[in-house]
């Protein structure tokens, strides 16, 4: 089931949209039109990518042929590098929606003799514009002409004129730069660009690597100078327009139905409401992922979408077991109104984590989101980066009018009940599980220990997991809950 | 770059009597232009008299010829012949630079 889109605040300024998922909505549009628009960052970043799918995105949906001058790689190299990404330049170019001039700058093989400009660089890139009517440009890097020419004055006076040269012919130009050590770039072209200026950011700690945008600064357009994560995958790259919204979303008053009626029961008979986001932590065996499904069936008996991301189980183990606790979620997978998305927690960093799941949630538009369970993102990252990110993603999901479950595995006496402490002051509600023994019988136990904005029970409930699904029992007396972490001198410290 | 193998190689006799096929790329009649053609010619005359064809190729009449040699400073010499191509760039005024960048050290 797909929702309507949220309304897109109109630019104010001409844009050229880059027709990359995600930056469009961060830059309100697109790169400046007509304008200069510097991309700078460490070698790897992904600024030649980005630069590319510029261009190659222009060409296709946006009617807007493009030169790219390449002072790195060869037309030949070029195609390669992106024919993985399904991008076809030999087509774009037979077509003339294309062109791609390599420029050859080696110190070893010119010889300076006297006075000289880059005039030659100015007709050869005006005859390529000329040659297919472009309207965007990218000069991928230009500083390597640091490297081949040794007199920097002329070089910055020339810099400085091709820019000009660049906007008095309104051409849309994305210009890459070198990260510096101590400047964005290793040459200061950010001194000449004064319209938009880009950063990417590729960091590898503990062996994953996370990247970043930022965009420094854009003249004439209010945007969000947070580092926005980006990824890289098949289809190019996506960036993840998430920030820190002012809490400005909508707080619908409706509500969803838990999937357990005795549950709802304890929420003023109602379940949660529409759009609010849930936690559910307990240690291991507690029944956390039956309680997801139990939600989603719920969801999906509504006509609703899910979309369920699991990071410890396959979709199909975790078909298997839902069936075992009488819950089989099949019907709802072939109706196309579950889906699941299995992902290796180690696999990529935080950010591609976000990245990915933001990225499906725009594709999918679901009512209902499960995530299963947040406690292996921990293992990639630290507490802190898990509740910036999950800060994010749980804005994201508000604005978007969905409903979300969290799960997290907690150890009794373990950091990782820091991590449920960390994390649950983003979340509306919290259900905390939990195994005891009293006089030796195992039992679960089931608590709401916080939902805002309702009257809910505060009384531990067995839960009862068998054959039949999930059931609870009556209001226990001599639960172990209240004396935990997870008591409400916890809530407290939380919030 | 182009490079031509089919050529034998004779290295220092061949540069002393090779014949030399100079081109100079310009971009309209500019004071470093100007400066370039009339300081070619004079070293050339010095060290090659007769042994040299320099063509001047005006880029504001032909933008496509600037790919093939990979101009982007201007001026820039091309010595297309005798291989190896060699290519300096500037307008030429440092007489030395032009002599050792197109190496006509033992030209006489």
């Amino acid at each position: 089931m797909r929702r309507p889109r949220p309304k897109i605040v109109r630019p104010s300024l001409a844009k050229a949209p880059t027709g990359i998922q995600g930056l469009d909505e961060v830059t309100g549009g697109g790169l400046p039109k007509g304008r200069v628009t510097l991309l700078c960052g460490s070698a790897g970043c992904g600024k030649s990518l980005l630069a590319m799918e510029f261009l190659v995105h222009g060409a296709v949906r946006y009617g807007e042929a493009g030169v790219c001058m390449d002072f790195e790689e060869t037309e030949e190299k070029l195609r390669a590098n992106v024919a993985s990404l399904g991008f076809d330049l030999r087509a774009l170019i037979r077509r003339k929606k294309l062109l791609v001039d390599y420029v050859s700058v080696d110190r070893n093989q010119i010889a300076e003799t006297g006075e000289y400009n880059l005039e030659g660089l100015f007709i050869r890139l005006a005859h390529a514009v000329k040659a297919i009517k472009a309207k965007r440009v990218v000069l991928d890097s230009i500083e390597a002409l640091f490297g081949g020419l040794t007199d920097s004055t002329m070089l910055r006076a020339e810099l400085r004129r091709l820019f000009h040269w660049l906007e008095d012919h309104k051409l849309t130009a994305v210009v890459t730069g070198e990260a510096g050590e101590h400047t964005l770039t290793r040459h200061g072209l950010e001194e000449y660009i004064a319209d938009c200026v880009i950063a990417l950011d590729h960091r590898v700690t503990e062996q994953i690597s996370t990247r970043r945008l930022r965009v420094v600064k854009y003249r004439g357009t209010s945007h969000g100078t947070d580092e926005y994560p980006f990824l890289i995958d098949r289809e190019g790259i996506s960036v993840v327009p998430i920030t820190s919204l002012a809490l400005a979303h909508e707080a619908p008053t409706d509500r969803v139905s838990t999937g357990i009626p005795a549950l709802d029961e304890m929420m003023e008979g109602k379940g949660f409401f529409r759009a609010s986001s849930v936690l559910v932590s307990g240690t291991s065996g507690t029944g956390k992922s039956s309680l997801a499904a139990n939600f989603i069936r719920a969801a999906c008996a509504r006509g609703e979408g899910c979309l369920y991301f699991a990071f410890e189980e396959s979709p199909n183990q975790i078909l298997r077991n839902m069936r075992s606790v009488g819950l089989d979620l099949e019907p709802s997978v072939k109706k196309r109104l579950l889906h699941f998305h299995a992902m290796r927690p180690t696999s990529i960093g935080l950010e591609g984590h976000l990245a990915a799941v933001h990225k499906l949630i725009e594709k999918l538009r679901p009512s209902v989101v499960v995530i299963d369970p947040i406690t292996n993102l921990v293992s990639v990252s630290g507490t802190y980066n898990v509740k910036s990110m999950l800060m994010r993603l749980v804005d994201f999901l508000k604005v978007e009018q969905i409903t979300s479950m969290f799960t997290n595995l907690t150890f009794a006496g373990d950091p990782q009940e820091r991590t449920a402490a960390a994390v649950s002051s983003l979340m509306d509600t919290w259900i905390v599980l939990r195994d005891s023994r009293p006089n030796g019988r195992p039992r679960r136990e089931l608590y709401v220990l916080k939902s805002r904005g309702m009257a809910h029970s505060r009384e531990p409930r067995e839960l009862i997991v068998s054959e039949r699904g999930i059931e609870l029992g009556n209001v226990l007396r001599d639960h172990a809950l209240a004396t935990t972490v997870a008591g409400p001198g916890a809530v407290a410290a939380a919030e | 770059m182009k490079k031509s193998s089919a050529r034998k190689r004779r290295p220092a006799k061949t540069s002393r009597s090779a014949f030399c096929r100079l081109r100079l790329y310009i971009a309209g009649q500019t004071p470093n232009s100007i400066a370039a053609i009339a300081n070619l010619r004079k070293i050339c005359e010095d060290k090659l008299r007769g042994k040299y064809r320099i063509e001047v190729v005006d880029l504001l009449e032909k933008p496509q010829l600037a790919k093939g040699d990979q101009i982007i400073a201007i001026p820039a010499l091309v010595r297309r012949l005798p291989p190896p191509v060699k290519k300096i760039i500037g307008n030429l005024s440092k007489t030395e630079s032009v002599i050792v960048g197109l190496d006509l050290r033992l030209a006489r």
